[in-house]
């Protein structure tokens, strides 16, 4: 009998496991360390500097907490960095 | 020094908005991100560049939280995009991350060269201004391409000096001059910037602003060499609207010869 492979989506180029009902204000409050609010800003008042790509679509802040993540989902989460 | 001083109340209005400094500052290269703070303040900059990658944990968007602290307006570039298809993407999430519509439109073609590529340049400049963005179309200097540019809707055109990060200065002056004359939207010199005083010819040759990020961040003393570039740039705006003098072929006396005593 073969084991049921565990649900896993691609984060920021890794593999991630993937538990029942996880949305993306999940991943970008796990990744970010912050609290996330139901509109997709942090809790903490600061402005958080964040974007995320769900299977290369934009996802915008307001919807991070109803997008309940699919097996499967390449995410990106990013940030402005040093450049140019 | 206070803002009258810096700019003689000369600002830089780009998209409707008014910016007391003319030098926009790159944060590339840079090795720490104390230093980074420094160099920013020395300058005296009020937009400064930052490039979109992934979060990583523990970063913290610190460089973000850096410039919203200090109060400078953040230009996000779309560096490392070699397509018109990335860079829009890229812009996409910028806008969403830094709630900006500004963009530093880059489309290059090549890592060896790091030039723009027309084609794409122009594809994604066309997109970009379709769906509300504010372009700043880092172009060569290429006249013609320049104002095909401002054309499509690019609220500032910024050709290049010299290559991304090879300090030569800027390689084509009188093509600099041409795009200035011919622009209806403000001329930012990006790349290629060394030191000050090519940051001073680039105002004198009639750009509204500089922008540099190596020429400061890889420099011995980067908070010094900011301060050197505010200089240079105040110095070469002034220089720029006082109206030089001719260029001649043989001496020409300042002091009068009527009145010269008889030795």
């Amino acid at each position: 009998m073969t084991e049921t492979p565990l649900a896993a989506i691609s984060m920021n180029g890794s593999v991630r496991a993937l538990a029942p009902g996880e949305t993306i204000t999940d991943l970008v409050s796990e990744l970010t360390g912050r609290s996330i609010a139901a509109d997709g800003t942090s809790t903490d008042g600061r402005r958080l500097g964040v974007a995320v790509a769900r299977n290369a679509a934009v996802v915008p802040r307001s919807q991070w907490a109803s997008t309940t993540l699919t097996p499967g989902d390449d995410i990106e989460i990013v940030t402005a960095v040093q450049g140019g | 020094m206070n803002i009258t001083m810096q700019t003689g109340g000369d600002s830089l209005v780009i998209d409707g908005v008014a910016l007391n400094s003319r030098l926009i500052m790159g944060t590339g290269g840079a090795p720490s991100l104390e230093g980074l703070g420094a160099a920013l303040l020395a300058s005296g900059t009020e937009l400064t560049t930052v490039a979109l990658r992934r979060h990583s944990a523990g970063a913290a968007g610190s460089l973000f939280e850096l410039l919203v602290d200090h109060g400078i307006r953040v230009l996000t570039n779309t560096a490392g995009c070699f397509t018109a298809r990335e860079a829009v993407m890229t812009a996409e999430l910028a806008r969403e991350a830094l709630e900006t519509d500004w963009v530093k439109l880059e489309v290059i073609a090549d890592e060896q060269t790091l030039l723009p590529d027309a084609v794409e340049l122009v594809d994604a400049t066309e997109q970009l201004v379709a769906r509300g963005f504010k372009v700043f179309a880092y172009t060569n200097d290429d006249p013609v391409l320049a104002l095909r540019l401002e054309h499509l809707g690019a609220v500032a055109v910024m050709p290049l000096g010299a290559p991304i990060g090879t300090g030569l200065g800027i390689l084509n002056p009188h093509n600099i001059e041409l795009i200035v004359a011919r622009a209806g939207v403000p001329v930012v010199l990006d790349a290629g910037i060394g030191t000050a005083s090519d940051a001073a010819l680039a105002m004198e040759l009639g750009c509204d602003a500089v922008l540099l990020a190596t020429a400061v961040t890889r420099a011995q003393d980067p908070a010094r060499m900011a301060e050197a570039f505010k200089h240079a740039v105040i110095a070469g705006r002034l220089a720029s609207q006082a109206g030089r003098i001719p260029k001649r072929e043989h001496a020409f006396a300042s002091s009068a010869m009527e009145g010269r005593p008889d030795l």
